[in-house]
């Protein structure tokens, strides 16, 4: 794998942030601005995780934003812990939704948000177990392909429908919002903007460095094996599930950090995050940049979601049919995304034909 | 003229005099005190001639008067009518007089009129009447009861008669034990929740009575378990039928073709506007034709689907074959593509899509309700699933589906045109997405595409028995589940299991064997 797509990835990445935080400071960029691009930052995390399955171990995954929503579910119930009693009940233990359902205490599952080490540590631990428990069931009994796809989509729609339940605890179909603090500091305060746009380009560094190191090792070489041919890696010996597993739980620890980050950035987390179709446009950012390039992924969450703001202020009407088109005319023309471009002057990367799109 | 008919009326009275001394059962009527009236209408109750129900609903509306002689008549807004012939009369306004009423006259009316209204020569009249003595337990209408019974000819409203005098038979202070204990019986018999309240609510009542009363409580509760049983099952089927009816073309396109359609929803949706548009067409330019409106619609519904899925398929799909995955990316698209375009053209709200009156309304069958629109879609379904089954079978197109879907390269050498067999069958599989018929949005086939996907893979690609199966069992453990744990965590518990289900079987109940299936 190439590094320097990587490198100038990188540059970017941080480059462009620090630039923005800094023009903040001055009065250039306006702070809606730099929590916009945060925004994306996040996005392109969440971009990087499906990239890490799909593009690598041949998991298409439609359900990615439900790791994505359960990180950021996690930060949000830091969140409101943090309200305290400024909520509008003032109550001093009970988010505002407990009270109104006129519950007494708080749910066992609550204890320690008020811990924002606790917090964070659940927002990685709650998508990877899930996604642990749910690979582990799966790819053990080979569900694979297109049946993947869809239990990963009938999971994240169940999940959509329990959050949207009141019993659940979390607050149901409004979500949670109204969030005040983080660390202490004021969430509205442009200092506390800028500190999240660099957390979420760090981050963003970060999990790509991940990712790229775990594709470059020997084990990111058998899991395209396994993407490939599975039988054929298996019959060699190897355990396609294990890699396939590991991989598939990294990556969505990485989404829940993504969602994490996401929260305090976009100030609410509802359960419409779980839906079926925000995992697929996940996935469409992905293929829009480039699947199986990790960068790409990054570029095609930004641009599309950049296209998005601009459409659905601009022309609202047109956006659909943009993303539409989009999700067409990707799939059929540019089956390599937008870094598949800039990849034919490269010589072939092996002899071999291409391999056969892994299912 | 005035004149004759006047002499007229005076004979006719004169003639009738006789008769009135000794049973006249209106005669009380004309009485001048309170209790003479109230008498008079139980006389009358008890021998209902036939136009003693419009003389006691005159009466209870004020517009009964009293004339010399007994004479009565009901005013009505055009003039008089002889309240003992209901003809047409012109008695001397000025010595008219109304029958007075007060509460105890009132009462007695509203009885009688629950009593009279089982001699009703509509059916239906007398059926609601015994309804209602059924529901009041007024033991003052047993002796009616007892004479409508007898008179009865309809079987059907005869049965809730005698259910009603059981019921009556049971409120009344005065009746005998072995006729509480037959009533116990009838009721029993009936088995509905009204019938097991009131057994269960039996109070001063013999040792007897209360036990046998018991003993038909759990009897009831057991038929009602039963009937609930059925019911679930009959909710459950018409749920399946929708379910089965938006998978079956899934099913066909995944098994045949290996393409994952998410714009099947999408499908469902252009059959549904289409119905709209008909119905629109249809109410501005021939309402005459409403009533067949969805005989004209589903034909047309199928064409249109059909028709834009073999554009989908050549313009499209034609080129992503062998890339599953991918498919699904781009009919995704193609799915945000059409929602649009129908919100562009057809607004956002909702549109009403109106029911023929045929199909509303519902119909009782043991203990269970039978909603007719639930009826028709069951029935409609089995009727799109054995064309569809009749087509893959004995037609040209069908034989050479199912070649390609075995073996598409074999089919091609053995001079199969299998583009053309993949466009017809992705119209076939499109054109079959009728599942709806309600209002329509423009984002319904949303509501689809999860659900129908489970159903195909539940029961397997490329199988049209699995879609049934999975569909119904589908169907039927949704309902099952939605009263033990509410509609969201029933449909929680049934996507659980459907996981759980696949890591058993990743190719659902009824996989296609054999090397073809890895490709």
């Amino acid at each position: 794998m190439n590094k320097l797509p990587t490198i100038l990835c990188l540059i970017a990445i941080l480059g462009g942030t620090a630039l923005l935080a800094f023009g903040n400071t001055t009065g250039a960029v306006p702070t809606y601005a730099v929590s916009l691009v945060g925004k994306y930052l996040c996005y392109a995390i969440l971009a990087l995780a499906v990239d890490l399955v799909w593009g690598f171990a041949g998991i298409l995954s439609l359900g990615h934003a439900a790791f994505f929503a359960l990180g950021g579910y996690a930060m949000g119930m830091y969140l409101m812990r943090q309200i305290g009693t400024r909520g509008v009940y003032g109550n001093p233990l009970l988010p505002d939704f407990m009270v109104f359902l006129n519950w007494k205490e708080l749910p066992w599952y609550w204890t320690g948000f008020d811990n924002p080490m606790f917090a964070i540590l659940v927002a990685m631990a709650a998508p990877g177990l899930i996604a642990f428990i749910f690979g582990w069931f799966a790819f053990r009994s080979r569900v694979s392909g297109v049946y993947l796809s869809i239990i990963t989509q009938a999971l994240t729609y169940a999940l959509l429908l329990a959050f949207f339940r009141n019993d659940m605890g979390f607050g149901g179909n409004n979500g949670l919002t109204d969030f005040k603090d983080i660390f202490g500091f004021p969430l509205q305060s442009d200092a506390v903007r800028r500190a999240l746009l660099i957390a979420s380009a760090l981050f963003l560094a970060a999990c790509l460095l991940a990712a790229r190191t775990i594709v470059t090792s020997r084990f990111g070489k058998v899991l395209i094996a396994v993407r490939d041919t599975e039988s054929r890696t298996r019959f060699l010996g190897y355990r396609p599930e294990r890699y396939k597993l590991f991989v598939f739980v990294v990556s969505a620890v990485m989404a829940g950090i993504g969602g994490a980050l996401y929260v305090p950035q976009v100030g609410i987390i509802n359960p419409s995050e779980f839906a079926p179709a925000n995992s697929i446009e996940a996935v469409i950012w992905v293929a829009v940049g480039g699947r199986g390039t990790l960068v790409g992924a990054i570029l095609g969450a930004i641009l599309v979601n950049a296209g998005k703001t601009f459409f659905t202020g601009a022309l609202p009407e047109f956006w659909l049919f943009a993303l539409g088109a989009l999700f067409i005319l990707v799939t059929l023309l540019l089956p390599k995304g937008i870094l598949g471009l800039f990849a034919r002057r490269e010589p072939p990367p092996a002899a071999m034909p291409a391999p056969e799109p892994a299912e | 003229m005035r004149p004759l008919l006047r002499l007229l009326t005076l004979l006719a009275a004169l003639l009738a005099a006789p008769a009135w001394a000794q049973d006249d059962p209106f005669a009380g009527l004309a009485g001048s005190s309170f209790d003479d009236i109230r008498r008079g209408i139980e006389t009358l109750a008890t021998a209902a001639p036939p136009q003693a129900a419009a003389t006691i609903t005159a009466l209870q509306q004020g517009a009964l008067l009293a004339g010399p002689d007994a004479a009565l008549y009901i005013k009505t807004q055009t003039g008089f009518l002889d309240a003992r012939t209901g003809q047409p009369a012109t008695p001397d306004v000025d010595a008219l007089k109304s029958v007075r009423v007060n509460n105890s006259v009132r009462r007695a009316a509203e009885a009688a009129m629950g009593g009279l209204t089982l001699f009703a020569p509509d059916p239906t009249i007398r059926r609601s009447a015994a309804e209602a003595v059924l529901k009041s337990r007024d033991a003052a209408a047993l002796p009616a009861l007892a004479r409508a019974i007898a008179a009865e000819q309809d079987p059907a409203i005869r049965t809730i008669m005698q259910q009603a005098r059981a019921a009556a038979t049971l409120a009344s202070p005065d009746t005998s034990e072995p006729d509480r204990l037959a009533a116990v019986e009838t009721l029993r018999a009936r088995g509905d929740i009204e019938s097991r309240a009131m057994l269960a609510s039996l109070t001063n009542q013999s040792p007897a009575v209360i036990a046998a009363a018991a003993t038909a409580v759990t009897a009831i509760d057991r038929m009602l378990q039963l009937w609930g049983l059925v019911q679930g099952i009959f909710y459950g089927l018409s749920l399946g039928s929708v379910l089965l009816l938006a998978a079956a073309g899934l099913a066909i396109t995944f098994g045949v073709m290996g393409v994952i359609n998410m714009a099947h929803g999408e499908m469902v949706m252009l059959g549904a506007y289409t119905t709209f548009v008909v119905q629109e067409v249809i109410r501005a330019h021939a309402p005459f034709l409403f009533e067949a409106s969805l005989f004209i619609a589903v034909p047309l519904a199928f064409l249109v689907a059909g028709i834009v899925g073999i554009v989908i398929e050549r313009g499209m799909l034609r080129f992503l074959y062998g890339r599953p995955l991918e498919t699904l990316l781009a009919t995704w698209g193609l799915s945000l593509v059409m929602q649009q375009t129908v919100r562009s053209i057809f607004g956002a709200s909702n549109r009403e899509v109106g029911t023929p009156a045929w199909m509303s309304g519902a119909t009782q069958w043991g203990g269970i309700t039978i909603t007719y629109n639930r009826l028709v879609i069951i029935v409609f379904a089995f009727l799109v699933l054995a064309a569809l089954m009749a087509a893959l079978r004995y037609t040209a197109l069908g034989l050479r589906m199912r070649a390609v879907t075995q073996n598409r390269r074999m089919a091609a050498a053995m001079g199969i045109r299998t583009p053309w067999v993949d466009a017809l069958t992705f119209g076939l599989g499109s054109g079959v997405a009728l599942s709806q018929i309600d209002n329509v949005s423009p984002n319904l086939g949303q509501g689809y595409i999860i659900d129908s996907f489970m159903v195909v893979v539940f029961g397997g690609v490329g199988n049209l028995w699995g879609t049934v199966v999975s569909a119904l069992t589908l169907g039927i453990v949704n309902k099952f589940l939605e009263p033990l744990a509410g509609a969201v965590l029933g449909k929680i518990t049934v996507l659980v299991l459907l996981i759980l289900f696949i890591q058993r079987k990743p190719r659902g109940m009824f996989p296609i064997k054999g090397r073809a299936v890895e490709a």
